[in-house]
């Protein structure tokens, strides 16, 4: 009574929530099944009821410290022991161990007569025995309903089954009851009318002959939770959902780059090549070198000591390491020291969800900061375009919450379904390169170019893709009048223009000595008319001394005269 | 011969499941001492058994509705559930058919 009060008094604050430990169900429903409430598990035969209800048991008693009942109106203890022995639950340990009770509920029909008025006391006293006896906080019903076709007294049925969702409450225990889908309600015999706090409905579809299992949360009284249909597995650990999206993009972010292992890609990428934890995509038509791509951006990974899972969805393993080695990628060496592993499955195998499932628990198992998944557009065959959309988007929102970088090559054709398949995908990822075939000139040679890469500066010129012995080389291509020139053609148009450099550097040398001999004839001259300025120059020097002479002489002549005639006078005076 | 006295002196091993003093079980009590009387005078052994103090019974016998009636002897074994309020019904599952009863019946 105590716990009933003080789960009364606390939901008067925020509902209490009881973890199904199912992975992803409680994040669908924000923390679990509503505490110390019934919920309803509806869907059809092989849906997956009665899993869920072990499930929601089991993990209670083993993560959650929760003892719980498990009443089968359908298997015997033993069968349902043995039944989910193979999903790993040990079933007879926990009993042993008074964490779980299994209770085989079962009536012989054709032993029973009824006499009149009875009630379903039995139940509720063994129901309370079991609860009592290993002190139990969950309870499974599964399935009631089978009452109704054992007992033919509706009225009493409806009203019994009334006060046992009541009594259950007032026990505070949180109880599963599945039910069987009926036509047009969610179960046979309505039981939805008895439990109003939490309803979940499963369902298994088959599309393309490929099953895909889906769940539901219908209702959810007092709580938020997630209205959509959710994919759902069941595998050797039982139950998990996968939350198509996270409600949030806040996924932290990475600026530390990581090389593309072409060094010329990452020249194109501002030189450092891609972010860390981005994701990004490699389109072109078959043959193109996708893979190629793909193998030497593992192999740069490996090459930094991380690890790496390539998924693998055309090619076994072996051929793709062996077809790697042409071109100088050694991609063994490192599947040999571990950092390397590849995942080789065909598409067909399972459906889109277990593939999303096995690609999650890999990861999870391997740890690898590089992710390759090696093509996406196979997975085609096995869904829609929307699916393998919402499939994607699933992955690379759990791989950027990783911090891990994920690189898809995805194949075009001319056909639109493709089409779309790159235009779906293309809004999700970061960086999108496409590599592209270029005919001309009577071969096919191969293109690349950046799409996109959001957050950094790259090239946007087109780029001829070569694979030779020593690996990629993105080389320059020829835009010239002529158009794009790649192979070959740019080959021979290098060539063309290392004659013409030739030739031009033959007539400028050609040119450089005729100026030379001009220059020298020019000089010979001016030194000539040099020498004829000096004798000019001697010339004019010598008639000007001569002058000079001259009328030195004559001044002095004139002195001396001047001098003999003052003598004279001087002469004539004295005598 | 030892076959038809064993017959004759087969027993009706009854057990009665009740849950204290609900009115169906108090009905059923009534009832089915009423039956017992009439129609298995000294040839029927009945116990009745309150779940209440001891639940584990609940598992062992199979109970779901109650009040039940179980009877092990003579063979087959039948479960009758409800208060015993239908007599023709609580007769047919004890095995005794219709001729004696209106027998029985005409001869009180």
């Amino acid at each position: 009574m105590a716990t009933a009060l003080s789960t009364k008094k606390d939901t008067n604050i925020r509902l209490q929530k009881s973890p199904t430990g199912i992975a992803g169900l409680d994040e669908i429903t924000e923390g679990g099944l509503p505490k110390g409430r019934p919920t309803l598990i509806c869907g059809e035969a092989g849906a997956g009821k009665t899993l869920f209800g072990i499930e929601f048991i089991v993990k209670g008693a083993t993560q959650f410290n929760e003892p719980g009942v498990f009443v089968a109106f359908e298997e015997k203890s033993d069968e349902l022991a043995a039944n989910v022995a193979s999903l790993g639950f040990d079933l007879k340990k926990l009993v042993q161990e008074k964490k779980v009770r299994l209770d085989y509920v079962h009536i012989e029909r054709s032993e029973i007569e009824e006499t009149g008025e009875y009630d379903l006391d039995g139940l509720f006293i063994r129901l309370g025995y079991a609860i009592d006896a290993i002190k139990a906080k969950r309870v499974v019903l599964d399935t009631l309903e089978n009452l109704f076709s054992s007992l033919s007294n509706e009225a009493i049925l409806r009203a019994e089954l009334r006060r046992l969702f009541e009594w259950l409450k007032t026990k505070g225990v949180t109880a599963i009851v599945t039910g069987e889908k009926g036509n047009n309600q969610l179960t046979r015999q309505g039981l939805e009318e008895y439990v109003s706090d939490c309803v979940i409905l499963l369902d298994h579809r088959v599309q393309n002959q490929i099953s895909t299992r889906r769940l539901r949360v219908i209702k959810y009284r007092g709580s938020m939770h997630g209205t959509n249909e959710y994919p759902f597995l069941i595998d050797s650990n039982g139950i998990s959902v996968l939350p198509v999206t996270s409600l949030t993009l806040e996924n932290k972010v990475s600026s530390q780059r990581v090389s593309t292992g072409i060094p010329s890609l990452d020249n194109m990428l501002g030189g450092q090549g891609f972010f860390k934890g981005s994701s990004i995509l490699v389109s072109g038509t078959a043959g193109t070198g996708k893979t190629s791509i793909a193998a030497h951006f593992a192999n740069a990974a490996c090459m930094r000591s991380e690890r790496c899972i390539y998924f693998a969805f055309e090619e076994s393993p072996e051929q793709i390491i062996r077809n790697m080695k042409s071109i100088n990628v050694n991609l063994e060496k490192h599947v040999k020291s571990g950092l390397l592993k590849f995942h080789a499955s065909r598409p067909t195998l399972y459906g889109l969800e277990m593939h999303l499932l096995v690609i999650y628990k890999t990861i999870q198992e391997f740890k690898p900061t590089t992710v390759i998944l090696d093509p996406i557009t196979n997975l085609v065959t096995v869904g829609t375009v929307s699916e393998i959309k919402s499939m994607l988007m699933r992955l690379i929102d759990y791989l950027q919450k990783e911090q891990i970088t994920v690189l898809f090559t995805a194949l075009t054709l001319n056909t639109i379904i493709n089409e779309n398949t790159d235009e779906g995908v293309s809004s999700l990822v970061d960086a999108w390169l496409l590599v592209r075939d270029i005919e001309f000139n009577g071969e096919r040679n191969r293109g690349m170019y950046i799409m996109k890469s959001r957050g950094m500066k790259h090239s946007n010129q087109v780029r001829e893709f070569v694979i030779n012995d020593h690996g990629l080389e993105l080389v320059d291509v020829f835009l010239g009048p002529e158009g794009v020139l790649t192979g070959s053609a740019r080959v021979a148009h290098q060539l063309m223009e290392k004659t013409e450099d030739a030739l031009k550097a033959f007539s400028l040398n050609r040119k450089d000595r005729e100026i030379e001999r001009k220059s020298s004839m020019l000089e010979a001259k001016i030194s000539g008319l040099r020498n004829e300025f000096e004798s000019v120059k001697d010339e004019l020097n010598r008639i000007y001394q001569e002058e000079e002479l001259k009328q030195e002489v004559l001044n002095q002549n004139r002195e001396a005269m001047i001098n003999l005639r003052k003598e004279k006078v001087q002469q004539s005076t004295k005598k | 011969m030892k076959k038809q006295e064993s017959v004759a002196a087969d027993e009706y091993e009854l057990r009665l499941f009740v849950t204290g003093a609900s009115p169906n079980s108090v009905r059923a009590i009534a009832n089915i001492k009423r039956i017992c009387e009439l129609y298995l005078a000294g040839n029927y052994n009945l116990e009745i058994i309150d779940v209440y103090q001891q639940p584990l019974l609940a598992e062992e016998q199979q109970l779901i509705a109650l009040p039940m009636l179980l009877k092990s002897s003579p063979l087959p074994q039948m479960r009758l559930i409800g208060d015993m309020s239908d007599t023709q019904k609580v007769l047919k599952g004890l095995g005794k058919n219709n001729e004696t009863t209106d027998g029985i019946e005409e001869n009180l």
